[in-house]
């Protein structure tokens, strides 16, 4: 439909729509976050679920304490090695359309224990983020930032097409390779389809 | 000619009608969205049964040793027998002949067992 049009529809009190934005406008209010936390950033996480900072002005106060009924995962907090296969584990089981906020430094990065032998350096080596949020730990404002750039990006998605996203494809994976926990490290240590190393460039 | 008074059942049967739809409808315009929209991506991690991060190990059938009954019959005799003998002691002034033999049959039994208990030697320390 023509914009113009629209808008002057709108003015004479006519709402239009398309089946995507309602689709779109369904999903992004209706948002339930997976219970799970792994480390300081889970407490920021709560407090920005109760009365003061209110998640659930956005539609996502109900955190699903099962993967099968959740569409977002907060990655709150340090990823430990032990840990990242359950993590990744538990992205496969959500059921699609799934998003994930890695949540604080230790999530996108592994923060300050960046060089723990037993830290994972970001979630992002393993499944798909959508939005990372810096701070260590984030103010709940950053997480509700956060969500609010989650639900734009989720707005904005096609319903058909070349650029739908990746649960709409049929050729698209849903399930990203669990690793495993090795002798010296995880195995594979990366998934090269979500994550590559930064390209160093020399100058001179 | 009112057909509502001729047949009081046919109220029902719209209503039943009525609630099969509600129910129907959005199942099938969901699954009709479903096959022209979303395909279905099943895999072995979504399919499993287990849903916490872990898989599950070893047997549900967990055997127990036998001994332990000893030590639950020790945890009667020590415990439970004591919990039983408060309220009687506080009520002892007023107890009926019956309760009292009772009372001292449940002992006898508990006795036995602590009698048979020591001579097993489970009392020892090691």
């Amino acid at each position: 439909m023509d914009e113009g049009l629209r808008s002057e529809l709108s003015k004479q009190g006519i709402f239009t729509t398309t089946l995507e934005e309602l689709y779109n406008w369904g999903r992004k209010n209706s948002v339930w976050p997976l219970q799970f936390g792994l480390a300081c950033c889970a407490i920021e996480m709560i407090a920005s679920t109760m009365a003061r900072y209110d998640l659930a002005r956005f539609g996502a106060e109900v955190f699903r304490p099962s993967p099968r009924q959740a569409d977002l995962m907060i990655v709150a907090g340090t990823v430990t090695k032990k840990m990242a296969p359950q993590v990744v584990r538990l992205y496969n089981q959500m059921a699609e359309p799934k998003y994930v906020i890695a949540m604080g430094a230790c999530a996108i990065s592994g923060g300050p224990f960046k060089q723990g032998y037993n830290v994972l350096k970001g979630i992002d080596r393993y499944i798909p983020v959508d939005v990372h949020i810096p701070g260590c730990p984030p103010r709940p404002e950053a997480l509700i930032h956060a969500f609010m750039t989650l639900q734009k990006q989720i707005a904005g998605q096609k319903l058909g097409g070349d650029g739908r996203p990746r649960h709409l494809d049929p050729h698209a994976p849903s399930e990203f390779p669990v690793p495993q926990f090795g002798q010296h490290d995880l195995v594979p240590p990366k998934n090269p389809d979500v994550w590559q190393p930064p390209l160093l460039m020399r100058e001179g | 000619m009112n057909t509502v008074e001729d047949s009081p059942y046919l109220l029902v049967g719209v209503f039943s009608v009525a609630a099969a739809l509600f129910a129907l409808v959005p199942l099938g315009m969901a699954g009709l969205w479903a096959r022209k929209f979303s395909p279905a991506k099943p895999g072995p991690d979504k399919n499993a049964t287990y849903e916490c991060g872990l898989e599950p190990r070893g047997d549900a059938w967990v055997r127990f040793k036998s001994e332990y009954y000893l030590y639950a019959i020790l945890f009667l005799i020590f415990d439970v027998e004591t919990i039983f003998l408060l309220p009687f002691a506080v009520a002892f002034g007023g107890l009926p002949a019956g309760a009292f033999v009772a009372m001292m049959i449940f002992l006898l039994l508990l006795a036995e067992g602590l009698i048979w208990a020591w001579q097993k030697g489970v009392l020892r320390w090691v």
